[in-house]
């Protein structure tokens, strides 16, 4: 086991679950309710470098993965959290890492998800005229997304 | 009789790129066909930067839904007569990107398009092949 | 913000060929906060993949870009490879990273030839777009195809180096090192191009870390980051390079680090060619199994990340991209405020924005309340600004 996931599993114990998949991978799981605990800390204590967070449609919610790279390392740590449905609410990380702007600001259009604290929660790839409630990367929406397309 | 305006265009045809929602490298292309390898310039043929003082239009890429109000715009401003000409298999027929929740309409049933170069990317032979081939069509 | 001026660039720009829209707010000369608008290119790769089995997923992320085309099926086929770790054979890894490194010369030096253009000196575009043609060669050689190589597999390449062409790619690469060492002597020793890019456009330290600027941004602000060092994959360990480090985050430390680097990369290619073992190109995966991966490369724009995961099925759950030019990008707003407006086109254009990549999927003068210049005059402001300093 890496230094680093000691280092978590010291700090967080029973909080979070942790996978070391290879040794340049660990996942992270935590709950909604401490994921802002555990990405500042990564961030801020371990400096890390944010990458990027891809959102996922799931029976549950919608999970959410971010993916912090320590370069010193050579570790790419990625804490996954689900965010359930249906308030899909989500603590905005702009006020942590401002590095997370455009990427929330992505996964707010493609999956629905509202960041809390978000500055500027406008569209940034869809048409303008793209109607609301419609979410791409949702899966099953199929059916409101051919209308879409029909117009 | 020869029409001194035909005439002309033909000898110097101006073209505008129209790079709809490209991938970049047809573009790219024709960026390449101007530099000192390929030279389009030698056949008078030079690259404007206004859709406006064009003659032919280079287009390349799909069209989305944010770009098409913009692209019928542009191709609204061309003067007559509008030489279209499609560069790459995304602005002839869409290819792979046709079952896109952005894509609207290939290119060719938005706007007429006079030439189609196949290719990922077309080589800038091609390119120079096509933009001849339209002229031919001016009588 | 009716009673400033602001001036729309694009969507059609004459110089990036792709559709982006700027906005720059401006007070006399001096812009004082400027927007973008991205999505005009949006063709929604990330949702197509989904519905593309693993070996056609590769063909569609290479469509993402046509510049750094290699960069997106490089992480991709990583990613598939780390879901369950599927081991690639070494003559794969060190083809792979030769087709890299090769792309970032041709990359880096299409900018150089670009930024040039900008600051009005056609001169050194077209020396660059001339000295790129080799390059596109050797692709052209070892692939069948000038760009969008189509080399990369899941589990290998798809194509072989013969022995028979090693003579004549190192030949090639002595060649293109010759020119790239003239470019950056002629380019680094200019005084317009200094006096025109040097304290331009600065991004801080501080500012690159927070907004996760990567690739040479990154590094021509001080940050040392290079995922071929920092995660060796292919065969970035076994070869010696340098990372190009350099401390001024300007447009002319931007624009040194991306001709330094074209040096080091020639580098990689000689070793790499040197040193490839004899053996298999695949490794022939016929499942990829159930998991999750994640892919990075460090193409020329700096890292590109791909998550995949796997149900077990051929086609992949959720494939998500990331492009280096969406963390790149937003660190405009940081350099450009303050600047003139004769500067601001230069300094967008150093970030090596790539908008087909960021958006993975084009430009608009929507709510325009008063046009001031367009797209092409701004480059020519530009351009006469150079000039102005050349009479000096």
């Amino acid at each position: 086991m890496g230094i680093i996931t000691e280092q978590l599993k010291t700090k967080f114990g029973d909080r979070i679950s942790i996978l070391e998949k290879n040794k340049k991978r660990v996942y992270l799981e935590t709950g909604i309710d401490q994921v802002k605990e555990v990405v500042s800390y990564i961030y801020r204590e371990l400096g890390a470098r944010f990458s990027t967070a891809s959102g996922i449609d799931t029976r549950a919610g919608v999970e959410i993965l971010y993916h912090l790279a320590l370069d010193r390392q050579g570790l790419m740590v990625t804490v996954r959290v689900l965010v359930p449905k249906p308030e899909l609410k989500m603590p905005s990380f702009f006020s942590i890492m401002p590095a997370t702007e455009w990427v929330e600001r992505e996964i707010h259009e493609m999956l629905g998800v509202d960041f809390i604290g978000h500055p500027d929660p406008r569209r940034l790839l869809l048409p303008d005229d793209w109607p609301e409630g419609v979410y791409p990367f949702r899966k099953k929406s199929f059916e409101s997304e051919k209308e879409v397309t029909e117009k | 009789m020869l029409n001194p305006f035909k005439w002309g265009l033909k000898k110097s045809p101006w073209v505008f790129h129209l790079g709809a929602s490209a991938c970049n490298n047809c573009d790219i292309e024709i960026l390449d066909c101007l530099t000192p390898k390929f030279d389009i310039e030698r056949f008078g043929i030079v690259l404007t930067g206004s859709p406006r003082h064009a003659d032919v239009l280079l287009v390349s890429g799909i069209v989305n839904r944010q770009s098409i109000e913009r692209f019928k715009r542009a191709y609204d401003q061309v003067p007559k007569p509008k030489l279209v000409v499609a560069i790459g298999v995304c602005a002839c027929s869409a290819d792979m990107f046709r079952d896109s929740y952005n894509f609207v309409r290939p290119v060719d049933e938005i706007i007429p398009v006079d030439v189609y170069v196949p290719g990922c990317p077309p080589k800038p032979e091609a390119i120079i092949a096509g933009i001849m081939k339209a002229l031919g069509k001016i009588k | 913000m009716a009673d400033r001026n602001f001036i729309p660039i694009g969507p059609f720009h004459p110089l990036l060929e792709e559709p982006e829209f700027f906005k720059f707010y401006v007070d006399g000369e001096t812009v004082v906060d400027a927007e973008v608008r991205v999505g005009y290119n949006h063709r929604g790769v990330e949702k197509l993949a989904e519905g593309k089995t693993y070996d056609q997923a590769t063909f569609l992320v290479e469509r993402i870009c046509g510049i750094c085309s290699t960069s997106h099926p490089f992480a991709y086929v990583q990613a598939a490879e780390d879901v369950s770790g599927i081991v690639v054979p070494e003559r794969a890894l060190f083809i792979r990273s030769i087709i890299g490194d090769l792309e970032r010369i041709h990359s880096h030096l299409l900018w150089v030839g670009l930024a040039a253009h900008f600051i009005g000196y056609n001169t050194v575009f077209m020396w660059a777009w001339k000295y790129r043609e080799p390059v596109l060669d050797v692709f052209e050689m070892i692939s069948g195809n000038r760009n969008h190589y189509g080399m990369f597999k899941v589990g290998g390449v798809r194509r072989d180096i013969n022995d028979a062409q090693i003579p004549s790619l190192l030949k090639a690469i002595d060649e293109i090192e010759g020119f790239c060492s003239m470019l950056v002597k002629a380019v680094m020793d200019d005084p317009v191009i200094k006096a025109r890019t040097k304290g331009i456009g600065i991004l801080k330290k501080q500012d690159a870390i927070d907004i996760g600027v990567v690739g040479p941004v990154a590094r021509a602000s001080g940050i040392i980051n290079d995922v071929r060092k920092d995660f060796p994959y292919a065969a970035y360990d076994r070869v010696q390079f340098e990372r190009v480090v350099l401390p001024d985050g300007d447009v002319f430390s931007r624009m040194a680090v991306r001709l330094l680097e074209t040096i080091e990369s020639t580098k990689i290619i000689r070793q790499c060619l040197k040193q490839m073992p004899k053996g298999p190109i695949d490794a022939e995966v016929r499942e990829i199994g159930i998991g999750e991966g994640i892919g990075q490369h460090e193409a020329p724009r700096g890292e590109v990340i791909h998550y995949v995961r796997s149900n077990g099925s051929n086609y992949p759950e959720r494939h998500k991209i990331r492009a280096p030019s969406f963390m790149n990008v937003p660190s405009f707003k940081k350099t450009v405020i303050g600047q003139s407006i004769a500067d601001a086109a230069l300094i967008t254009a150093a970030v090596d924005p790539c908008y087909c990549c960021t958006e993975r999927m084009a430009v608009l003068d929507r709510e325009t309340n008063k046009v001031l210049l367009n797209g092409d005059e701004l480059v020519r402001l530009c351009q006469e600004k150079t000039e102005k300093m050349r009479n000096k």
